[in-house]
């Protein structure tokens, strides 16, 4: 089944009868080439570009709940290519590539909404690390530009430009980036690789994970043993259990960061902000939301939900930045699983067991990650071979010092980044 | 989250600052893959963990407390002089 104008247009003739289920609800077989651990944005992916530039269509997705149920829908939706540390930034670079063609890739509804990023400074340090960041994104092929207070006003007056502490003087704007609704996401990868023959197994945990003579042989279930020769762990959240079945302890520490959504509103945000007094970042959804956040909890989680103080900190953030949104209601809020690495930066790399793959801590910026984190992993999968984007995601850097991405220039910490 | 200081009593968590897991520190001339377990690796459990919470706002002292991290359950805490939580 493929979506078009016309296919909207004759369901919605004839009853909206004629849709299908988007993925088969396949059982187990007993053997794939390769099983991919995880069925959040990142493995679906995976699964989706082994079949589709690598041919690999033996191939399962494990997903110990719902397809997105995790991470994947846990989130902020922010798309973005504004990095600047190399290894980072050339990756992030290829991704938003990627996402500018993933609609018509999938033939899917991503939701795909280029309305720029703007990543509001306060001060003259500030400024000068945002023309920095902004010299090195030209540099690499790549969309900045340099607002001033005047220009930024203009395009969005309601901030509020003269917070005693905070005084805004101007922004980062880039404006290729935006947001993409995040299930939709998961679900067009996940349809995109149901329909190349890949098998997508809901409700189905991987409970140990098999290995033989330093190799691995397949991955246990309460379904049974599922064998294969590949076995790619992509489970951000849970990334240290998981490779803890395998004997293999991780450079990450689980934090929780929460996000929040308020009762549907006019239009009144058309870009995504950042602000860096307060870390505070804020875009509004398409039905009308406001969707931001902050600052991790910064104590070690899993329970996806946090605590009070940061919530007190987000909405304090919201009122210095926004005061006119104070008077718009909370709807929700929610708690994600942060894998966090000691350089902030993530891992796509072999583990020492051969056949073994490893695909982790993606700190918070795992879902604009989501095409490129794909397709790398599964070129590393079928390669043996790291893609030229993401060379830099080795899992041995922490130990050997070379090739730290040390995003927020804090050193071996976990929750500082 | 409240977390029971053994000195002031139970607290806001607002009135601490969070180190992290309780590590045993290598010796100075340990391995150097002893050292990069102890600064990068991490157990990193989903449930019961030992960690440094230090009562900055309140009695200044450093304090052990070991909690759940799947649902932020206070276990037990300890003066950290003590070298145990329980």
């Amino acid at each position: 089944m493929r979506f078009s104008g016309w296919r909207v247009l004759r369901e919605g003739l004839t009853g909206n009868r004629g849709w299908q289920a988007h993925w088969r609800d396949p059982d187990p077989k007993p053997e794939y080439d390769a099983v991919i651990i995880g069925g959040g944005g990142h493995g679906l992916a995976t699964a989706y570009y082994l079949a589709k530039d690598h041919g690999m269509r033996n191939i399962a997705v494990l997903e110990r709940g719902y397809i997105g149920g995790g991470n994947v829908g846990r989130n902020t939706t922010i798309v973005r290519a504004n990095y600047y540390l190399p290894g980072n930034s050339e990756f992030y670079s290829h991704s938003l590539k990627l996402w500018e063609g993933l609609e018509q890739d999938l033939n899917y509804n991503a939701m795909m909404s280029q309305r720029g990023i703007l990543n509001v400074f306060h001060n003259d340090a500030q400024r000068d690390s945002a023309v920095r960041r902004a010299n090195a994104i030209i540099n690499q092929g790549d969309d900045a530009e340099i607002l001033s207070r005047d220009q930024l006003r203009e395009m969005v007056p309601l901030l509020n430009y003269d917070n005693n502490r905070f005084p805004i003087q101007g922004a980062l704007l880039q404006r290729r980036a935006g947001t993409a609704r995040h299930d939709a996401v998961a679900w067009g990868f996940a349809r995109g690789a149901d329909q190349r023959g890949v098998d997508i197994l809901q409700n189905c945990e991987v409970t140990g994970i098999r290995t033989e003579g330093g190799k691995v042989i397949g991955v246990e279930t309460p379904r049974g043993l599922i064998r294969a020769g590949k076995v790619a762990m992509a489970a951000a959240g849970r990334s240290s259990q998981v490779a803890a079945m395998a004997g293999l302890t991780l450079p990450i520490e689980s934090h929780v960061l929460q996000a929040f959504v308020s009762e549907g509103l006019k239009p009144i945000i058309d870009h995504v902000i950042t602000f860096a007094e307060g870390h505070l970042y804020i875009s509004q959804s398409d039905k009308g939301g406001l969707v931001f956040g902050s600052y991790l909890d910064l104590y070690a989680s899993y329970a996806a939900r946090g605590n009070l103080p940061m919530v007190e900190h987000t909405m304090e953030a919201c009122m210095a930045m926004l005061p006119a949104i104070g008077k718009a209601r909370l709807l929700r809020s929610w708690g994600g699983i942060m894998d966090m690495t000691p350089d902030g930066s993530p891992i796509i790399d072999r583990t020492p067991i051969e056949g073994l793959y490893l695909n982790a801590g993606w700190c918070y910026g795992g879902f604009k990650a989501t095409p490129a984190s794909g397709q790398c992993y599964a070129h590393l999968i079928a390669t043996d071979r790291p893609h030229q984007a993401a060379a830099a995601f080795r899992l041995d850097r922490f130990e050997t010092g070379r090739g730290l991405m040390d995003e927020e220039a804090t050193g071996a910490q976990h929750n500082l980044h | 989250m409240r977390i029971t200081c053994p000195l002031c009593g139970e607290r806001d968590r607002r009135e601490f600052y969070y180190r992290g897991a309780v590590l045993e520190a290598p010796e100075e001339g340990a391995p150097l893959e002893v050292w990069h377990a102890h600064v990068h690796l991490r157990l990193n459990p989903a449930g019961p963990l030992e960690e440094w919470w230090y009562h900055q706002h309140g009695c200044g002292s450093w304090i052990r407390v070991q909690r759940d991290t799947s649902n932020h359950e206070m276990l037990a805490a300890a003066p950290a002089a003590t070298g145990e939580a329980g």
